[in-house]
């Protein structure tokens, strides 16, 4: 990656961090809290997903 | 009107708003997806330098920070969900050039299309049809976007390949997290009642897992 897209990207990603912190903060204090049974519901679909995406890379 | 009557009726006003914000969340992005492709597409003919990346990134951003904010309850507002899937669009251009050329790379980047299909389908259709609530995931999910975006802002400099394709997972991981958040929003009426951020959210979730993907599919079945 040439300089001027490394400092650009850079800044672009020090810009989204600036942005997105105080948001992040806010939905940290304001999330519930998840059971053992809900995070399991979740984390099924999502452990199919990253199967899926090993799957893919397989077939390439 | 009795009080059950009253409830019953505002429970039947309440799932209505709720099924018309769903239809319109996915029809307009439907639509933005189409159009996001068509930019991309015009983009990879005009052959865009890789500062096109770049740039539309930026545009994209300005305009969902500053803009989007100030007209989503407008009907300009459909213009600027336009104009930011559009320019994300036309930002892939050089990204998708480059996959392109590879000996594989037609069937790489339309693997990478196909699978995000699949993935953004099979996660609202799960969220849509469970109507499980995943707000709890709220926290975990932002956290773990700050972190990614905290390892990619060090990789730009540090350049470690290995590296590059842990993040790619993460962000596959954690955008899947969020097409599932925030459908269960929408199902659940946490918050989330106006159609044009809904799908600027689970657009942008899409969007990441597809350049991911075609990074990881890219990396791995490419020729080196």
């Amino acid at each position: 990656m040439e300089l001027w897209m490394k400092i650009g990207s850079a800044i672009l990603l020090v810009i989204m961090l600036i942005v997105i912190f105080p948001r992040a903060r806010q939905m940290i204090a304001e999330s519930p809290k998840g059971s053992a049974k809900e995070w399991l519901s979740a984390l099924i679909p999502l452990a199919l997903v990253a199967a899926f995406v090993v799957l893919l890379v397989m077939m390439v | 009107m009795s009080t059950p009557e009253l409830v019953r009726t505002r429970a039947i006003e309440s799932t209505l708003a709720t099924n018309k914000l769903i239809r319109n969340t996915y029809t307009l992005l439907s639509m933005t997806l189409l159009f996001s492709a068509l930019t991309a597409g015009v983009s990879v003919w005009l052959r865009m330098p890789p500062m096109t990346y770049l740039l539309g990134l930026g545009g994209a951003f300005l305009l969902i920070w500053l803009v989007l904010p100030r007209t989503a309850n407008s009907a300009s507002g459909l213009g600027v969900v336009f104009a930011i899937t559009g320019l994300l669009g036309f930002s892939l251009g050089p990204l998708l050039s480059v996959y392109l050329s590879l000996a594989n790379g037609p069937q790489i980047v339309g693997m990478a299309f196909a699978g995000t299909g699949v993935i953004f389908l099979g996660l609202s259709g799960y969220a849509l049809t469970t109507r499980k609530d995943f707000s709890f995931m709220g926290g975990f999910l932002i956290t773990g976007f700050l972190v990614v975006l905290m390892a990619a802002l060090a990789n730009i400099f540090l350049q470690i390949p290995a590296l590059a394709l842990a993040i790619s997972a993460a962000v596959i991981f954690i955008m899947s997290g969020f097409i599932l958040y925030d459908t269960s929003r929408m199902v659940h009426d946490r918050g989330e009642t106006n159609y044009l951020l809904a799908t600027i959210s689970i657009y942008l979730s899409i969007f990441n897992i597809f350049v991911h993907l075609l990074h990881i599919l890219g990396v791995m079945g490419g020729d080196d």
